[in-house]
């Protein structure tokens, strides 16, 4: 049996995650900043993390957006197989909702139409857009605005089997130290290991989505995120950058089957407004 | 050390600031990112002008966030510094004496700053809403077209910064 979903109940379940990603932490951000805050052992940092609290009760209280770069829009969509999409093109009815929620919701326009010629679209589309097809006649939608300052920092690696994880220990911490304090630390850091090149990305996407208190399920890497934060809360980098022990909130890893003759370690880094939210219709 | 400073600068008053000192800036600064620092400097290529005068004002990195109805401005905290680093040296020597953002500089910024004993401040990335309430006026004074990344000319009143590179070249990162 398939379910009919008209595309604009997507639009407007879209619409209205912009506007609440933007101006609210999830619960396990929130979090992750308030435990950083308890256990911050520097003057300085443990300032700015306070002063990150404050800014997210303002946030929240007068809706003014977290940050400024309320980012560019990436929409995970997990389609039912038994779901007949209907009243339109999906991809158009995920704009139009983004388009919708960055003008009703006042959020900043960052996209421009083409890279090199770069005209603002004035509307914040078109999103990036993610489509899985899974069992079921369930629609899930997740939606991660990203800032740029961070997603700047972030890097892929194709090391060789032969580094091992070892290489994949390095790759992470010099894509950490690297970004220093343009990222807006203290960070959360999604790594995808494995599948190819642009599988390898996403996995490391997907991680960010992923809440910042569960660990993977795959006991090796569970240890390997669990050395990796306390190895990169060793660097001193700290909150703002300014120096301190909390650089990283939270390293979430992903990985996927790769091939003989490689390694691919990607980092794409989160600043602390690590934004995701998420549906089901 | 703490101190609270009005802008534009004079210079005397930033000669002796140390990397590190927390600062608390009132007056006018006025906003520039990517876009409009292309333009600024393909401005002064062609006739030597500016949108405003350079001489001991404070270039903020920032695109806010749309204002709603009523409100002064949207959330407007810092961008990355770096990406200005290659149109920045020009402006200091033009008499530049600050520059709000956030993150590290390249050599020839560092150089410039050092030359024209001018300053780098931190403001607190991601902490665009808390900021914003330091921002009592702002207009946009050039390159509308922009949208975010129009010049906007901002009265501020205690914006809280941190001395990142000092006059003598001194780095806190």
């Amino acid at each position: 049996m398939t379910r009919e979903v008209n595309v604009s109940e997507i639009t407007e379940a879209l619409a209205e995650m912009c506007i609440r990603a933007n101006h609210f932490l999830s619960e396990d951000m929130k979090a992750a900043l308030d435990k950083a805050a308890e256990k911050e052992g520097s003057a300085l940092g443990k300032d700015i993390l306070s002063q990150l609290q404050e800014n997210l009760d303002i946030a929240g209280k007068d809706m003014i957006p977290i940050c400024q770069d309320t980012g560019m829009a990436v929409v995970f969509l997990e389609i039912g197989q038994d779901v007949h999409l209907c009243g339109g093109n999906l991809e158009d009815a995920v704009n139009q909702g983004v388009s919708k929620g960055y003008t009703e919701g006042y959020l900043r326009k960052s996209v421009v139409n083409d890279p090199i010629i770069r005209e603002n679209t004035g509307d914040n589309t078109p999103a990036v857009i993610h489509e899985k097809i899974v069992p079921g006649d369930k629609i899930k939608i997740i939606l991660a605005p990203k800032g740029f300052g961070s997603e700047n920092m972030s890097r892929i690696f194709m090391l060789k089997p032969a580094q091992g994880i070892e290489g994949v220990k390095k790759a992470i911490l010099t894509a950490v130290k690297d970004a220093g304090p343009n990222a807006c630390p203290p960070v959360v850091v999604g790594v995808g290991i494995g599948g190819d090149f642009e599988k390898c990305a996403l996995l490391a996407k997907e991680a960010l989505t992923r809440s910042t208190d569960e660990r993977s399920p795959l006991r090796h890497i569970k240890e390997l995120e669990e050395e990796m934060l306390e190895k990169i809360n060793e660097t001193g980098i700290g909150p703002g950058g300014l120096g301190g022990h909390i650089t990283a909130l939270a390293v979430n890893i992903n990985t996927y089957p790769t091939h003989i003759a490689g390694l691919p370690v990607a980092v794409n880094i989160c600043c602390h407004v690590n934004r995701h939210v998420s549906l089901t219709i | 050390m703490e101190y609270r400073l009005k802008v534009p600068f004079s210079g005397d008053e930033i000669r002796n600031l140390k990397a590190g000192d927390k600062i608390f800036l009132s007056g006018t600064i006025y906003t520039a990112r990517d876009a409009a620092h292309k333009r600024m400097d393909e401005s002064l290529d062609k006739d030597g002008s500016l949108p405003f005068d350079i001489k001991g004002n404070v270039i903020y990195y920032m695109g806010p966030s749309p204002a709603r109805p009523g409100k002064v401005i949207g959330s407007a905290g810092p961008t990355t510094a770096s990406r200005m680093d290659i149109y920045t040296p020009r402006l200091l020597d033009l008499g530049l004496l600050g520059m709000i953002g956030k993150g590290k500089r390249s050599p020839e910024v560092h150089d410039a700053i050092v030359r024209n004993g001018a300053v780098y401040f931190a403001a607190i990335g991601g902490a665009g809403a808390l900021l914003s309430r330091c921002i009592k006026k702002s207009e946009v004074i050039a390159y509308d077209d922009l949208g975010t990344e129009a010049v906007r000319k901002l009265t501020v009143e205690d914006f809280p910064c941190i001395v990142v590179t000092d006059p003598e070249g001194n780095t806190l990162y």
